[in-house]
């Protein structure tokens, strides 16, 4: 279990975050949500040691992080995987060799072993015929699979996301969220979802930490969003007339004032 | 940030290197692909700059001996030291300062730019272990080789431009050569490329892993560590030279 107590985070005099706390659900998909520039990416970063926090605790499994001494760290962070904004890949490194770095310097397994590991680990992010090529002579969505594969490949206990569906088209998006989803349930991850994407945030999260300010706005599940009375939450989550509609077109159908099962294409003649 | 605060993460960053490698192999690895990198990667430059200081060195100095009672030999002689001493060591590692040094910052600039280091650090990988040493450990041991291959070139370049332009006979140059060697100043000459290959590795990958920002200033990071690098080959150059040459004539 990951728990992070009084978070707070400055650089400068820019106060970045506030004394931020929550505990985020084991196995299940975390979200942390947010404009630009609410911190999100900074708790990330701190959750997972790449930033010391000015105060306050970040306690995984009930060992606090800022207590461990360097090996405890070391151990705790090859249980962790991430998948970077960037995909943050090896350049000088093939589709193939980069997701078996980990396996190269954390076990004493035999090439063969090695590879067909990774082959295992690309075959579940639906990657074939690319373990020869360069990160760059792939796409966008293609890279962000090959991070996937990497960051799952030593099977973590937790699994970070960056902001997984930055730059890629809507239906790209869709194939990310639904492989992170996927994969937390089949390996039983915990996995924190840094996203400001509409359709991750109402598709995968089961439990959602909406950021605002430097402050934690509000909490709970995306089924909790759509009733949310939360107006900063409301006007970020639903900002467009259309979402609207949905949102709106949900709570009927939540209430039952509308067929949830309705025929469109009977409606729409 | 002051010069001190600089100088704190520096060495900072040179104590951070020293811990147990997670895989020795993968280090070992890495260590290899960094002396192929700056030997290979830099050896047709060096190549091309010794065998032309040589022969500058020979013409120019022929050209300076116009008293009849110096004998000729003494340009040989001439060629040899300087060579040894100076243009070797010195105006060949100035070169890989901007041969090595801005690949050394800009690579690493670039793995900070782009998160690949941050991904290191997620693995629970001491990034300055292994990324930072290897280079500095392969560049101890390749720029002496490379130095010593240019002082080789280098004389090798004044006897051909000598010869070729009929300023002196080979029996005259290899008479030259031969004449009042010191030993010593091959050592020296190790000693400053010793001493130079860790600059030009370990400030540019400093500056290289410090990278805030883009692609603006990965180029500004590997300009930054190249003229920091020359400006410190010769203050050491200096320094060097009074520390270990007998100047005072006893």
């Amino acid at each position: 279990m990951i728990e992070f107590k009084n978070i707070r985070k400055s650089f400068g005099d820019k106060v970045v975050l506030n004394d931020v706390s929550a505990i985020l659900q084991d196995g299940k998909c975390n979200l942390i949500i947010g404009t630009s520039g609410s911190g999100k990416t900074v708790l990330m970063k701190c959750l997972v040691g790449l930033f010391e926090p000015d105060h306050g605790d970040i306690v995984y499994d009930g060992v606090n992080f800022s207590e461990m001494n360097d090996e405890q760290r070391k151990l705790l962070r090859q249980q962790i995987g991430m998948l970077f904004q960037g995909s943050a890949l090896f350049d000088s490194l093939t589709v193939e060799k980069n997701v078996m770095f980990p396996l190269n310097m954390f076990t004493t397994w035999t090439y063969a072993e090695k590879r067909k590991r990774v082959n295992e680990v690309l075959d579940r992010v639906n990657l074939k015929d690319s373990n020869k090529k360069f990160p760059a002579e792939i796409s966008g969505g293609m890279k962000k699979r090959v991070g996937i594969a990497r960051a799952i490949v030593l099977n973590p206990k937790y699994l970070f996301c960056d902001e997984p569906n930055s730059g890629l088209d809507p239906q790209t998006s869709m194939v990310i969220d639904k492989l992170i989803q996927e994969i937390t349930v089949e390996y039983n991850i915990t996995t924190v979802v840094n996203t400001h994407d509409m359709n991750s945030v109402m598709e995968t999260g089961d439990h959602i930490i909406y950021m605002y300010q430097g402050l934690k706005e509000w909490e709970g599940t995306n089924q909790d969003i759509i009733f949310s009375k939360n107006e900063k939450l409301n006007s970020f989550i639903f900002a467009s007339n259309f979402l609207q509609d949905a949102k709106d077109m949900r709570m009927l159908e939540a209430k039952g004032k509308i067929d949830n099962n309705r025929n469109m294409d009977e409606l729409l003649k | 940030m002051t010069i001190f605060t600089e100088l704190g993460r520096y060495l900072l960053m040179l104590k951070g290197m020293f811990s147990k490698p997670e895989n020795m192999r993968v280090y070992w690895k890495e260590f290899m692909h960094q002396c192929s990198e700056i030997g290979i990667g830099s050896l047709f430059i060096v190549v091309i700059i010794s065998f032309f200081m040589g022969a500058v060195s020979a013409v120019q100095t022929a050209y300076q001996l116009v008293s009849p009672i110096i004998p000729k030999a003494s340009i040989a002689q001439i060629v040899r030291d300087t060579v040894i001493l100076e243009f070797a060591p010195t105006l060949v590692c100035i070169v890989l300062a901007g041969v090595v040094g801005s690949k050394i910052a800009s690579e690493l600039g670039n793995m900070r730019v782009s998160e690949q280091i941050d991904a290191l650090e997620i693995m629970g990988i001491n990034t300055k272990a292994y990324l930072i040493a290897p280079r500095i450990v392969a560049a101890l041991i390749v720029i002496p080789m490379l130095v010593v291959l240019s002082a080789g070139l280098g004389i090798w370049g004044g006897r051909i431009a000598g010869l070729g332009s009929g300023i002196l006979s080979s029996y005259d140059f290899d008479k030259g050569l031969k004449q009042n060697f010191v030993a010593f100043n091959v050592w020296f000459a190790l000693i400053k490329s010793y001493t130079f290959a860790f600059i030009i590795s370990s400030i540019p990958a400093y500056f290289g892993y410090n990278v805030k920002g883009g692609a603006l200033e990965i180029g500004r990071a590997s300009t930054r560590a190249v003229v920091i690098s020359c400006i410190m080959i010769l203050f050491a150059d200096y320094i060097l030279a009074q520390l270990l040459l007998n100047t005072s004539g006893g």
